[in-house]
């Protein structure tokens, strides 16, 4: 097994393995926000979501010594979540069914307002330069936090997890049960809002 | 995804820019995206804000576990330990 897995994953099992509480804290504040962001995805409330990530943790640790190493650590402990999650959201009943997930935005939105294009689809006004000393100052990170906290939650989930937490499209789509297209879609809504509330504020006058 | 053969105008190329930037677009796509950019300033200037705008993204901060959730898994965690 352990060929299949990195040399940092098949050290952290071993280490889990062998009961190290350095490790298992360790991972814990690795991944504990982000596997709270996603058990979100599934279940009604933040207090639900905060049980169901406790309890993936102990499903972790009573499986680990069953760890087959067939897929990444972080993976196999997404999957646990994951399927910890739909069970519970199932149960809550009052949760979105998954398959919303994938509809909850699907309508048209166009990354940038239809008003900026003319009739034949080019430029009207185009893009301005923005001012790389306004750019630089410490608001403009504020700006940011702030338009992907008015994003939906599932286009929050996503652009969270990639573009702040640096995950692949492929752990996300793992993660989050997506296919391919649809981490695509909701990625590009993400960042086009994103972009627009920099231009909308960078556009301000000083 | 597929974009007409011939041309690519602004607005279609905005919906493009994540499939672009992610590697998705096919050879033929590509061209035609680069050859677009190529020749427009806007969209150029698009392309660029969206590569700054992910990159200053990628400055935020990461949540960190709370204290309460920490010592919930630690306890968790020596319970496991002691079975």
């Amino acid at each position: 097994m352990e060929q299949l897995l990195s040399a940092h994953d098949a050290k952290l099992v071993e280490r889990l393995r062998a009961r190290d509480e350095d490790t298992f804290m360790e991972l814990i504040r690795e991944l504990n926000p982000s596997l709270l962001r996603v058990a979100r995805m599934f279940v009604p409330t933040a207090a639900v979501a905060e049980d169901v990530v406790q309890e993936t943790w102990l499903a972790v640790l009573n499986g680990i010594d069953r760890f087959e190493g067939r897929s990444s650590l972080k993976t196999w402990i997404f999957r646990i979540l994951t399927n910890t999650a739909k069970t519970r959201g199932e149960r809550e009943r009052r949760s979105v069914p998954f398959s919303a997930l994938e509809t909850e935005d699907s309508g048209y939105e166009p990354a940038v307002e239809r008003s900026r294009f003319t009739g034949t689809g080019h430029w009207a006004v185009l893009p301005r330069a923005w001012p790389e000393d306004k750019l630089l100052a410490g608001e403009t990170l504020s700006v940011i936090e702030h338009a992907i906290e008015r994003l939906p939650q599932t286009q929050r989930t996503v652009i969270t997890l990639r573009d702040v937490e640096g995950w692949t499209a492929d752990e996300v789509r793992n993660a989050l049960e997506l296919s391919e297209t649809n981490q695509r879609v909701l990625l590009h809504r993400a960042r086009a809002k994103v972009r627009n509330a920099l231009e909308q504020y960078l556009s301000e006058e000083q | 995804m597929s974009i007409g053969l011939a041309h690519l105008n602004c607005r279609e190329l905005v919906e493009l820019v994540t499939a672009y930037l992610e590697g998705d677009l096919s050879s033929g796509e590509r061209k035609r995206f680069d050859s677009h950019l190529a020749a427009c300033d806007g969209c150029t200037m698009y392309v660029e804000q969206m590569r700054r705008t992910i990159e200053l993204t990628g400055m935020l901060s990461v949540d960190d576990v709370t204290p309460k959730a920490e010592e919930a898994l630690l306890r968790a965690f020596r319970d496991w330990k002691g079975q």
